[in-house]
């Protein structure tokens, strides 16, 4: 009897989105009359910062500071019609939505700075610090400010516009079940080191150590915090939540979250986080969906190691003591 | 069933109540009061969310009676931020970015300011001690004790 070290290797690609109906979200996009945007969306942020990435989208693509970008989420029922936050296709599919509303709407703006600067509006572009001017000439510029208030006062124009996210649904061929279920996929590898007590079946997570491929980080530190914390809950997953810990019938199991076996700040393994950016063509200005793929080769990967520690394959989550010690008693019998 | 009275501070101000016998120190603070920052997660002291200090203390204050708080001093994150600048706590979870849906953060918050309160300059070990009562789903806690470590550091260069 002893605690035997393993290491677990797993690979994984990850669509972004999904295919069904064409995955649809819609994003509205108006200026207010001092020249602040509004993006009207009915997608939920869930705490992942949706908020905060759309409106660096929005700022972005009109050319304003992202503090210059408000976004309203708020209702379900009035907003423009989203698929939802699901499939870790948040950032791609109302992203991609947000930039060509945004595009309209800098659009309209741009032809009213052009009526206030009596030039034409191909002319002109944006400084990014809430100015418009001549390119080439950036003394003659007028404020987005003033541009918006001349909008809504004198031109009686809307700076606004209507963005759409829709891709064709793919069905499989008949003969050989072919089919482009999405069209980015992000991917991930994870190395897991752990110890395995063969006496108890306690596994120990020494280490995870995690690259992850997902287009452009569009908010670096974002993305972080994502890939860290999902990667600490898939090992939650893999070796611990389930609501019948241990026991094989369910009159045994827990009654409530008191009883539901969850890791604590004490439990952490060491964790790495490498990030490669590989912009994706139809991505919003290159992003995948880092969402849910922050918590899946981990799963693999870990019972990779535990199978190179021990030597027992086990094919259920999670990968309880219990498991392991019944799967370590067959193959001693065999 | 008959009210009874209590009187504390909560985050400074005096209040005076009349609550129902039995009611939890954290539907007073909440409903009563509307400081909605302690949160009602699991309602059995398991998770954290609720926690506050009661005279320095930190407590679940979904287990605490609120007619035991009579006369007691209570803080919580609602009432760190002064004049609108915020605590050094509050602003590292802000800067390592130590919440993503943030409904644990307040409990958090106050468990290491417990802490800190006691131990100014914690290691690692301590702060993750002091956190082991407080339930994340979403940080992974590395970003969390990151952020207490930070506090504490800015809080020493500032007693320099």
């Amino acid at each position: 009897m002893a605690i035997r070290r393993g290491r677990g290797v797993a690979a994984i690609n990850y669509p972004t989105g999904m295919n069904l109906g064409g995955d649809p979200s819609q994003a509205l996009v108006h200026s207010t009359p001092t020249g602040n945007f509004m993006v009207t969306l009915s997608s939920v942020d869930l705490g992942q910062g949706l908020k905060q990435v759309m409106a660096q989208i929005c700022a972005e693509t009109i050319g304003v500071k992202t503090e210059q970008v408000i976004i309203d989420t708020a209702d379900t029922d009035t907003g423009p019609h989203c698929m939802g936050t699901f499939a870790s296709r948040g950032t791609h599919r109302i992203g991609n939505a947000v930039i060509q509303a945004a595009q309209e709407a800098r659009q309209v703006m741009l032809e009213v700075a052009a009526e206030a600067l009596e030039v034409n509006a191909s002319d002109l572009d944006t400084d990014g610090e809430g100015n418009i001017h001549v390119k080439g000439a950036p003394q003659k510029s007028i404020s987005i400010f003033d541009t918006a208030l001349m909008a809504h006062f004198k031109l009686g124009r809307s700076i606004s516009g209507r963005g759409m996210f829709l891709v064709p649904r793919s069905y499989p061929e008949v003969e050989t079940g072919a089919m482009k279920p999405s069209t980015c996929y992000a991917h991930a590898c994870t190395v897991a080191d752990v110890d395995v007590d063969d006496e108890t079946g306690e596994v120990t997570v020494v280490s995870v150590k995690n690259v992850f491929e997902i287009g452009r980080a569009l908010n670096p530190k974002m993305v972080e915090q994502q890939l860290v914390g999902g990667s600490w809950m898939v090992i939650s997953h893999a070796l611990y939540e389930t609501t019948e810990p241990y026991y094989p019938a369910r009159d045994h199991g827990g009654s409530d979250f008191n009883e539901y076996l969850m890791p604590g700040p004490g439990d952490l393994a060491e964790t790495e986080i490498v990030v490669l950016e590989r912009p994706a063509a139809d991505g919003p200005y290159g992003a995948k969906g880092p969402g849910e793929m922050c918590a899946n080769p981990q799963i693999p990967a870990l019972a990779n190691a535990i199978f190179d520690a021990v030597g027992v394959r086990i094919d259920m989550m999670p990968i309880t003591p219990e498991r392991i010690l019944r799967a370590l008693k067959e193959q001693r019998s065999a | 069933m008959a009210k009874v009275p209590v009187q504390f501070t909560l985050n400074g101000e005096e209040k005076a109540e009349f609550v129902d016998s039995g009611a939890t120190l954290l539907k007073v603070v909440r409903d009563k009061l509307g400081d909605t920052s302690p949160k009602s997660g699991c309602n059995q002291g398991t998770c954290g969310a609720c926690s506050v200090l009661v005279d320095g203390e930190l407590r679940l204050s979904c287990l605490t009676l609120a007619e035991t708080c009579e006369g007691a001093h209570i803080v919580t994150t609602g009432g760190l931020a002064k004049d609108g600048v915020l605590h050094p706590l509050q602003r590292a979870f802000m800067d390592e970015f130590a919440a993503q849906c943030g409904f644990c953060t307040p409990g958090m918050i106050m468990a290491a300011k417990a802490l800190l309160d006691r131990t100014p300059d914690p290691s690692r070990d301590e702060v993750v001690e002091a956190l082991s009562g407080n339930i994340c789903r979403c940080t992974g806690y590395e970003p969390i004790i990151r952020a207490v470590l930070t506090a504490a550091r800015a809080n020493s260069q500032n007693a320099a």
